[in-house]
């Protein structure tokens, strides 16, 4: 049997999916529908100071018709009032016990402030604290949000504030419009948080209508930078969330949130060392019923690879991540292309011609084209199998017999060591005994 | 003819000629041009006959660079509204497509080439190229099919003068009054030809080549000549019976549909189309959505051999259209109107010299179908008789005109020639390609240094 059950800093849940703090998780009503259909935790819609919404708050980013390929958001925190939120909280909490109920805040940096909103917060008997420091819009022009998140002394001197009254665990959810996510995460390490979580959304326009050149979303003829989220911010979501995990300074427990949509994208997350997983954006474009899958993906995916617990793939990839310098240089691939899977689109041909190495051929063969790679020539960039539409068409095969490892920190050393400069000629030299020439 | 099909409501003449294949909507237009790869070099591309840059245009519409779309395929073909429509796109482009090799719907090429060129006529025909200076020459076209206005636009696009001679009074050939209506209407095939005289062509209808104006005196107006007078009726079937009330030739029967006056057609309650062609396939269905209870196709040989494409026969068995394979029409039986046909059964047997077996009579099997008319649809006839009094130009044995296969330039140099009439009857799409290249043929015979004199 497969336990996808979960412990983030002593919040547990029966498996990692939690719902992000957005507006899949403003209110008790949304809260037990989405636990009903299995969700295992929740943070809240972070909760705190009066706001009061615009009405657009939304832009989509279609691409090749795929609709939602990244959202973007002007929305506030909660636009309901502290006192609901909390009452509602704590009937979701006693109704579902077994679920993983954390409770995103903000408040105005002030102690007392802070002070009084966990302890209501802990009243509730919810599991856990979020610290809202990612909100990239409206909240950080008062002080909130990003502005915390992004000045790594703020960050420590509200955690403190928090952490010193907090019963419960407090985790600390981190922007991505930063340039060293690590400064804020180990701020928060210090000032005794319990949990990171991360990515909230990125800085963004998403566009431009061509007919009224007004932005989207649009208020009324104006609009302006908003929160990136969904698929297209998987990609920095993994970075960021690698980037902590790895950091010896921080080593924390993480929930890991940007682009989750389905049970693979969560895997990789859990790879990279989060704990639990937050989704907002997959839950917006098709509603809580997609946990059904995640669920049964994901322990069909265990029971395959013969995994029985989260636990024994938690960061399984980390050790992975690593220096470009420590890349070995002659660990040589090449384009092979499967004649009998080409569907002679000759996109490889086109992308290698135009855009790497000028290596595949074209001949026509009766009535179509036979795409070949030479192969003394292709520089095993992979574009080409990335093109390509086929699966499994165009395969990247190892061609040296790894008896030779160069890396680029070893090659430097080494001609450092002989006393030869790093030049053009001296690079050429290493390259041609190893039978490496690039045109 | 003795028992008439009952007319029916208009609305229901309008839904049985209805499109074929709907317009797509701009949002199911995007999707699918989407889901093109934009293949390099595309397999498409090379299967259409006039080689529109397919993945281009495509990408075009995705990006909502409608009129862009129009464009990259007006380059290659100035009747892509009828092409669209009527070709036969799964033996050619959509036959092609890269994802039949995927085990996937191929793109719906057909369907997005429609959907740009109609947004084109719907924004009203904004121009799109740019008309050279006057060359001080001038050629004539004779015949407006798709071969014609194909010729004409090019060659007007270069700087000629040119005049199309049309023996009809509505213009468009074949495209105007042949494709059926299910496919397309007269209308489109006029916008095409709208557009074409919109490039200053001057068309002359109601003149009939041959006849009060001669091909001499178009010679001798003209600096060249260009034939694309198609091909004619259906021949006779040489058969007892064929002069009876009720057997009519396929190619009148379908221009009558074509008039859209779908009241005032008479059509049999019962219907036999004789041969097994495209057109047969389109009388019998058009027979059949006139109101016709029965229709049947009768042909010599077995499916096999049937010259009508896969999708075209399974759009007639759709219709309900019965098939009387190796059965051969012996007489026409009635009296004064038809009343029935007598067929004998026939086997095949050596393959001929084009490889279709030959069929064999099985005597004593004569048996009679009893039908109230006959549609005959064996193929169609060259205009030998016209060709044949033109100086200096040869026919084949089958009665094309021969024509050299770069130029389009006949065996009297001052003309050339293209579309059924030099190939015997293919598609609108080989029509439209070779009035395309034969301009071109034209403008280097007129740019030799005698002038083409
Ligand atoms: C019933 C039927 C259905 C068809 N359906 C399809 C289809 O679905 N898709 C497809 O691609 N193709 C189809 N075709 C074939 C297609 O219509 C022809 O290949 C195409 O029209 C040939 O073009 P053309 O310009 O050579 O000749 P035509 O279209 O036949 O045009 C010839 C023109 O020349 C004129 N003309 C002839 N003689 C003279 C003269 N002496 N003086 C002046 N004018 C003259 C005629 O009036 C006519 O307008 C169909 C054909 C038929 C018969
Ligand atoms: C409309 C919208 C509102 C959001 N509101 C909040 C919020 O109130 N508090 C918060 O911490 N994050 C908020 N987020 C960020 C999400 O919790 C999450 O971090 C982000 O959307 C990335 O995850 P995703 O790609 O699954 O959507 C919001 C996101 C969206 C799209
Ligand atoms: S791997 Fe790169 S260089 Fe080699 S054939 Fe493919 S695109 Fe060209
Ligand atoms: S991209 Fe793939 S399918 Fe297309 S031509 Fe190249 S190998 Fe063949
Ligand atoms: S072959 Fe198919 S996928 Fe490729 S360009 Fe043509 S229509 Fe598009």
């Amino acid at each position: 049997m497969v336990d996808l059950s979960i412990n983030c800093a002593g919040i547990k849940s029966p498996n990692p999916f939690w719902l992000a703090s957005a507006p899949p998780s403003n209110s008790a009503y949304q809260n037990c529908k989405a636990f009903e259909q299995g969700w295992g935790g929740t943070v809240w819609k972070t909760i705190g100071e009066p706001v009061m919404n615009v009405f657009n708050r939304y832009g989509g980013l279609d691409y090749n018709g795929q609709k939602i390929f990244g959202l973007n958001n002007i929305e506030l925190i909660s636009d309901r009032p502290i006192e609901v939120n909390l009452k509602e909280i704590a009937e979701t909490k006693k109704l579902w016990p077994d679920r993983a109920v954390v409770v995103s805040l903000m408040v105005e940096s002030k102690r007392e402030t802070w002070h009084e909103i966990v302890k209501r917060t802990i009243d509730t008997g919810c599991d856990g604290i979020e610290l809202n420091y990612g909100c990239p819009h409206g909240m950080s022009e008062r002080g909130m949000g990003a502005a915390v998140g992004q000045v790594p002394e703020y960050c420590k001197m509200i955690t403190e504030w928090v952490t010193e009254v907090s019963t419960i665990p407090v985790i600390v959810k981190l922007t991505p419009n930063i340039s060293n996510i690590q400064l804020p995460a180990r701020a928060a390490k210090a000032a005794g948080a319990n949990a990171i979580s991360l990515i909230n959304t990125i800085n963004s326009i998403i566009g431009i209508n061509l007919d009224t050149f007004e932005l989207k979303p649009n208020v009324g003829g104006l609009g302006g930078h908003g929160g990136y989220a969904g698929p297209a911010v998987k990609p920095i979501a993994l970075h960021l969330l690698s980037q902590v995990a790895i950091d010896p300074e921080v080593n924390l427990p993480i929930s890991g949130i940007g682009g989750i949509s389905n049970w693979r994208d969560a895997l990789e997350f859990i790879l990279l060392g989060a704990s639990s997983v937050q989704v907002c954006t997959a839950v917006m474009h098709y509603g809580f019923r997609i946990v059904n899958d995640m669920i049964e993906g994901m322990s069909n995916w265990m029971e395959s690879k013969g995994f029985t617990s989260l636990d024994q793939i938690r960061g399984k990839s980390l050790q992975r991540v690593n220096d470009f310098g420590n890349f070995d240089l002659l660990n040589r691939t090449i384009a092979r292309i499967d004649q009998q899977k080409c569907i002679h689109c000759n996109l490889c041909y086109i992308a290698c011609e135009d855009a790497a190495h000028q290596c595949i051929d074209l001949t026509p063969v009766n009535g179509h084209n036979k795409t070949e790679v030479r192969e003394k020539d292709c520089v095993g960039c992979a574009l080409c199998s990335l093109v390509c539409p086929v699966e499994n068409c165009i395969s990247m095969v190892r061609i040296d017999d790894g008896s030779a490892s160069k890396t680029w920190n070893q090659l430097t050393e080494e001609f450092k060591r002989n006393g030869k400069p790093m030049t053009w000629e001296n690079l050429a030299e290493f390259q041609k005994k190893h039978g490496i020439e690039i045109h | 003819m003795k028992n008439i099909a009952p007319k029916l409501q208009s609305e229901q003449y309008e839904k049985n000629f209805s499109d074929l294949h709907p317009p797509f909507t701009q949002n199911s237009a995007v999707t699918e041009a989407n889901r093109c790869l934009y293949c390099y070099d595309s397999p498409c591309m090379k299967a259409c006959p006039t080689h529109i840059d397919i993945s281009t245009f495509i990408k075009k519409i995705s990006t909502g660079n409608l009129l862009g779309s129009a464009k990259t395929i007006y380059e290659s073909n100035w009747v892509p509204l009828t092409c669209a429509k009527a070709c036969p796109v799964d033996v050619l482009c959509e036959g092609a497509c890269v994802y039949n090799d995927k085990e996937e719907k191929p793109i719906q090429i057909g369907r997005l080439q429609r959907y740009a060129i109609e947004n084109y006529f719907e924004k009203g025909m904004p121009a799109l190229f740019h008309k050279a200076s006057k060359i001080g020459k001038s050629v004539g076209v004779v015949g407006s099919g798709p071969a014609g206005l194909a010729c004409s636009a090019e060659l007007a696009l270069m700087g000629y003068e040119v005049t199309i001679y049309e023996a009809n009074k509505i213009p468009g050939g074949l495209n105007t009054w042949g494709i059926a209506p299910y496919k397309m209407r007269r209308e489109d095939s006029l916008k095409e030809v709208k557009l074409v005289k919109s490039f200053g062509v001057d068309l002359k209808t109601e003149i009939m080549i041959g006849k009060t104006v001669k091909v001499d005196d178009l010679l001798n107006k003209h600096d060249a000549l260009f034939l694309g007078v198609g091909l004619g009726e259906s021949p006779q079937l040489s058969i007892p019976g064929e002069e009876l009330s009720g057997v009519v030739g396929a190619l009148d029967f379908i221009e009558k549909v074509k008039t859209e006056n779908w009241h005032d057609i008479q059509v049999g309650k019962r219907v036999a189309v004789i041969g097994a062609g495209n057109t047969s396939i389109d009388a019998a269905t058009e027979a059949k959505r006139l109101g016709a209870d029965q229709v049947y196709i009768i042909y010599r040989r077995s499916d096999v051999e049937m010259s009508a494409y896969e999708f075209e026969y399974e759009l007639a068995k759709r219709d309900g259209i019965v098939f009387h394979f190796l059965t051969s029409p012996k007489q026409i039986i009635g009296k004064g109107f038809v009343e029935g046909i007598e067929c004998l059964k026939m086997k095949l047997g050596e393959p001929d010299k084009w490889g279709r077996r030959k069929p064999i009579p099985i005597s004593g099997s004569e048996f009679t179908i009893p039908v109230d008319m006959v549609i005959k649809a064996i193929g169609q006839e060259t205009k030998s008789s016209f060709l044949s009094t033109i100086s200096k130009l040869t026919l084949d044995e089958e009665g094309c005109v021969i024509v050299d296969q770069t130029t389009y330039q006949t065996t009297n140099p001052k003309i050339f020639a293209g579309g059924d009439c030099i190939n015997g009857g293919k598609e609108v799409v080989n029509a439209a390609y070779d009035g395309k290249r034969a301009a071109h043929g034209i403008d280097k015979f007129l740019s030799l240094p005698k002038g083409g004199k």
